[in-house]
């Protein structure tokens, strides 16, 4: 790594108030036009047309704000926020943060999209249907399946709908009231656990092996007549790909139960192993993840989830078909688990996920996955390079496209642990780093994920940045953990408040009522 | 200001490194201190101490006087207010224990204290379960789970009881400890002593910054539900000791005893603190009337075991009677996770029973979650 001159970077700090503390009786947005006499002569005032029991009693509460002082509010808060396109989200492992190409929001924000409604005769509807059928033609490509939804508004969201296509196959079988268990690792991610269990199964669990694995062993142990299906990454959060995972499929498959890929991230793999090849009944992607269209709270998403021909009938109605000459939407699938969202899904997702497929070509695509394992491989050699950085399980074997590192000796040795590096981080104008999922099983983790995107400009600068940080705690531990000091946000000074049911507000009503009000 | 007490119990290891496997007792002492042993304790309190120097200012030191403390203090430059009087050369059990009271009655919030399980118990005799404490591992023996895993997590668990504005989270951890005569002998024989608050910092392993969200005890209260809820009418549930299945008595609004084996059949109470024969007796009781029994156990301490520490009357004899798929595993996610993927662990005084338990078991960790884990012995 050649000398890396690390950025003076500060946020500009507005101490600004809550929208709702803004604003001053009677300011106003918008004042709308009176409707026109002859309107009011024919169909009496707007107010009247609403039925009385509909009508709010008391006023609304909303701050009072002119559009000026609104549109100056916002850009102050993005002012003190680290914008996707302004930093590196290197950081943010297991997202797949790519850069999402400009061209493409054009098209979603162009009117063609933009002022369309889904409950238009679909007839009018033909260019956005085209788009959803052609998408779902090429994902069945990258991933061996036969049929695709796009209705699940995120990857948990597919991985719920999978947890209910389980429910229903089996119980189209007359097998659900045995068949009440399914499995997860504990390095995949927590919806594989927590959307089962939403769907009414008993969740089990497994640990990783010696090498990192999940252990295939136990998984022999513990599937039987009660086994419903498993849930899993493939590589998991660690990055490790186990090259096995057909020996799991078919001893989940040989107890009885459904094999379900989780694909959310399948920047490494895609274009060079399919699920289906690999046995899976289904999987599903995120579309904001690996194909481009931005996302953690930076866009809409969607859970691409698709299935083997065999579990087709059970998708959620409806589906996207195509007779020939024209597209249409088939909601005669008597078998179908149902609708899991309204109408089609977040189809901005879809446009962007389409746009970025025919503009990458079959051949792009697996050249992005190789990138991005060949910059996370060439990023892993500088951080193994720094003091006190470990990366646990399957010592000397290469990661694919993300790995999940520990600080437990830094923390160790200085008291600096990776929350406080983390804060440190933004300092030098990148996004500060996703840790890990819950819960913690590598001790002060940090999951870096340098996708296809970045240069190894931007590996040089990440890793160097981590590597002051490091040094930094050796050199004087409290300066670290002070961070960050040129961020307008800085830390949570009180983390009860975010741990305490009575006091913690997501919403301004919440606030008042818990805080202000008391 | 905030008090925090430091009590170091200096002989607490001397007996480990000169291969005595133990300081129990002074003939022990005196035999390792002609051996050449040297106090490591003060070593590891130091270690831990090192983390809050930079905090020095924000909270009092309490402690007592020479080894047990001052000196430790003095040499890293905090101004402790120094309590009580020792006299002999040689500290004793009772110093600890009196150390302890003194603390705690003079306002300390929490005890920081070197040593090993023996001082564990001195702590626990002393004070019960009244204040916090964090143990600085420095014993021969740490079968207690009140011991953090090294002296700086101690110490960082400290600086973060102390950092906390109330959201330092309180668990109940096992104060365990072995006969050493019987351990010198090779013959392992634990006991459960009872249980001390620690703060739940996991080892250290997961901050409250995590994003968790569940304490400890609603974790506990989650695996009672699932076990209440599981319950089968007409079987015979024996509930082992513990904190974790403790809630499972709470929730039957049943009296529970923390450090003995319990039996519940329909939701009543059909034996309390049953020792080895009592549960014999009535496993032919229920054999006779052609009731199932079912055993719930917890994971006992830090080290991972779960039959042949802390639960001796739950003897190969009982355990084959009620058979090995009938016994049910509770412990939290946190406290598998801390095993750091070394196995759960059987010992149960008889070789043959040992390997047919061994293997892979579903441990309940939550409502309807279990976690697949391989038991070894």
């Amino acid at each position: 790594m050649k000398d890396v001159k690390l950025r003076k970077y500060h946020s500009a700090s507005w101490d600004e108030p809550l929208i709702m503390e803004m604003g001053t009786k009677g300011e106003r947005g918008i004042i709308p036009p009176k409707a026109a006499k002859e309107v009011v002569e024919k169909l009496g005032q707007a107010i009247d047309l609403l039925p009385a029991e509909m009508r709010r009693q008391k006023s609304i509460g909303l701050p009072e704000v002119s559009q000026y002082h609104v549109l100056q509010h916002y850009l102050r808060l993005s002012q003190m926020t680290l914008g996707m396109d302004l930093g590196s989200d290197i950081g943010e492992g297991t997202c797949t943060m790519k850069y999402s190409p400009k061209m493409h929001d054009q098209v979603v924000n162009s009117s063609k999209f933009a002022d369309l409604h889904p409950s238009q005769p679909q007839e009018t509807l033909q260019g956005i249907l085209e788009i959803v059928y052609g998408l779902e033609q090429y994902l069945k490509q990258i991933s061996g399946m036969s049929k695709f939804t796009f209705q699940p508004g995120g990857g948990s969201h597919a991985t719920y709908t999978n947890a209910c296509l389980i429910r229903r196959y089996h119980e189209a079988r007359g097998e659900l009231a045995q068949r009440d268990e399914v499995i997860t690792t504990i390095f995949s991610h927590p919806c594989d656990g927590a959307t089962p269990a939403t769907a009414g199964f008993k969740v089990i669990t497994l640990m990783p092996d010696e090498n990192g694995y999940p252990d295939l062993e136990a998984l022999k142990a513990i599937v039987s007549e009660r086994t419903a299906g498993i849930m899993f990454t493939n590589p998991e959060d660690t990055g490790i790909f186990n090259p096995k995972v057909a020996e799991y499929v078919k001893v989940v498959h040989d107890a009885g139960g459904l094999c379900f890929y989780d694909q959310a991230n399948a920047n490494g793999i895609m274009g060079m192993a399919r699920a289906f090849d690999a046995g899976f009944d289904a999987c599903h992607f995120n579309l904001h993840k690996t194909f481009s269209s931005p996302h953690g709270c930076e866009g809409p998403a969607s859970g691409a989830y698709g299935v083997r021909e065999e579990l087709a009938k059970y998708l959620p109605v409806p589906t996207v078909e195509f007779d020939g000459s024209k597209y249409y939407l088939d909601y005669d699938r008597p078998e179908s688990v149902g609708k899991v969202r309204s109408f089609l899904g977040n189809l901005e997702c879809v446009i962007r996920a389409y746009a970025w497929i025919r503009s990458m070509g079959a051949e792009g695509i697996k050249t992005a996955a190789q990138i991005s394992v060949l910059n996370n491989n060439y990023m892993d050699q500088l951080l193994l390079d720094i003091k006190g950085v470990t990366r646990p399980y399957a010592e000397g074997k290469r990661r694919l496209e993300q790995a999940r590192y520990s600080l437990g000796q830094v923390m160790e040795d200085t008291g600096v642990g990776t929350a406080e590096i983390r804060n440190r981080f933004s300092d030098f104008g990148i996004q500060g780093y996703w840790m890990s999922h819950h819960p913690w099983i590598v001790p002060e983790p940090f999951t870096p994920e340098p996708c296809e995107t970045y240069s190894k400009e931007d590996l040089d600068y990440w890793a160097a940045a981590l590597a002051q940080c490091v040094k930094e705690a050796y050199e004087d531990p409290e300066f670290v953990m002070n961070a960050p000091h040129a961020m307008a946000n800085t830390k949570i000074l009180d983390d009860s408040l975010v741990e305490d049911p009575d006091r913690w507000a997501c919403t301004y009503r919440a606030y008042k009522k818990k805080i202000l009000d008391k | 200001m905030r008090k925090v007490g430091l009590i170091i119990n200096p002989l607490a290891g001397i007996g480990g490194r000169v291969g005595l496997k133990g300081s129990d007792g002074r003939d022990i002492v005196e035999k390792a201190i002609a051996m050449g042993a040297v106090a490591e304790a003060p070593l590891k309190a130091k270690r831990a101490l090192n983390r809050l120097v930079s905090k020095k200012e924000e909270f009092q030191l309490l402690t007592y006087p020479g080894p047990m403390g001052e000196d430790t203090a003095r040499e890293l430059g905090f101004d402790p207010i120094v309590l009580g009087s020792l006299k002999g050369e040689l500290t004793t059990p009772e110093d600890t224990e009196k150390a302890a009271v003194v603390l705690r009655d003079a306002g300390a919030e929490l005890i920081l204290f070197a040593g090993g399980d023996g001082t564990a118990r001195n702590l626990y005799h002393a004070i019960g379960n009244s204040l916090p404490v964090i143990g600085i591992p420095a014993g021969v023996k740490i079968h207690s789970a009140v011991y953090a895993d090294t002296p700086t997590h101690a110490g960082d668990a400290a600086a973060l009881f102390l950092a906390g504005s109330g959201r330092i989270q309180l668990r109940e951890a096992e104060v365990m400890d072995i006969d050493e005569e019987a351990f010198r002998q090779d013959r392992v024989s634990a006991r459960l002593y009872g249980y001390m608050t620690v703060p739940n910092v996991r080892n250290l392993m997961q901050s409250a910054k995590a994003g968790s969200v569940s304490t400890e005890g609603e974790n506990m209260m989650s695996i009672a539900s699932h076990i209440v809820t599981h319950m089968e009418e007409d079987v015979c549930y024996l509930i082992g000791p513990g904190t974790t299945i403790r809630s499972v008595m709470d929730i039957l609004g049943l009296k529970n005893t923390l450090l003995g084996v319990d039996a519940v059949l329909n939701r009543e109470l059909i034996g309390s603190d049953l020792n080895e024969a009592g549960l014999l007796e009535l496993l032919d009781r229920m054999e006779s009337k052609g009731i199932p029994v079912k055993l719930v156990v917890t994971v006992i301490g830090g080290q991972g075991y779960v039959f042949g520490r802390g639960n001796q009357q739950l003897s190969h004899r009982v355990l084959s009677r009620v058979g090995k798929d009938n016994i049910i595993i509770a412990a939290t996610e946190t406290k598998m996770i801390a095993l750091g993927g070394k196995p759960l662990l059987v010992d149960t005084g008889d070789a043959a029973f040992n390997e047919l338990l061994a293997g892979y078991v579903k441990v309940i960790t939550s409502m309807n979650r279990q976690m697949a884990y391989r038991v070894a012995y």
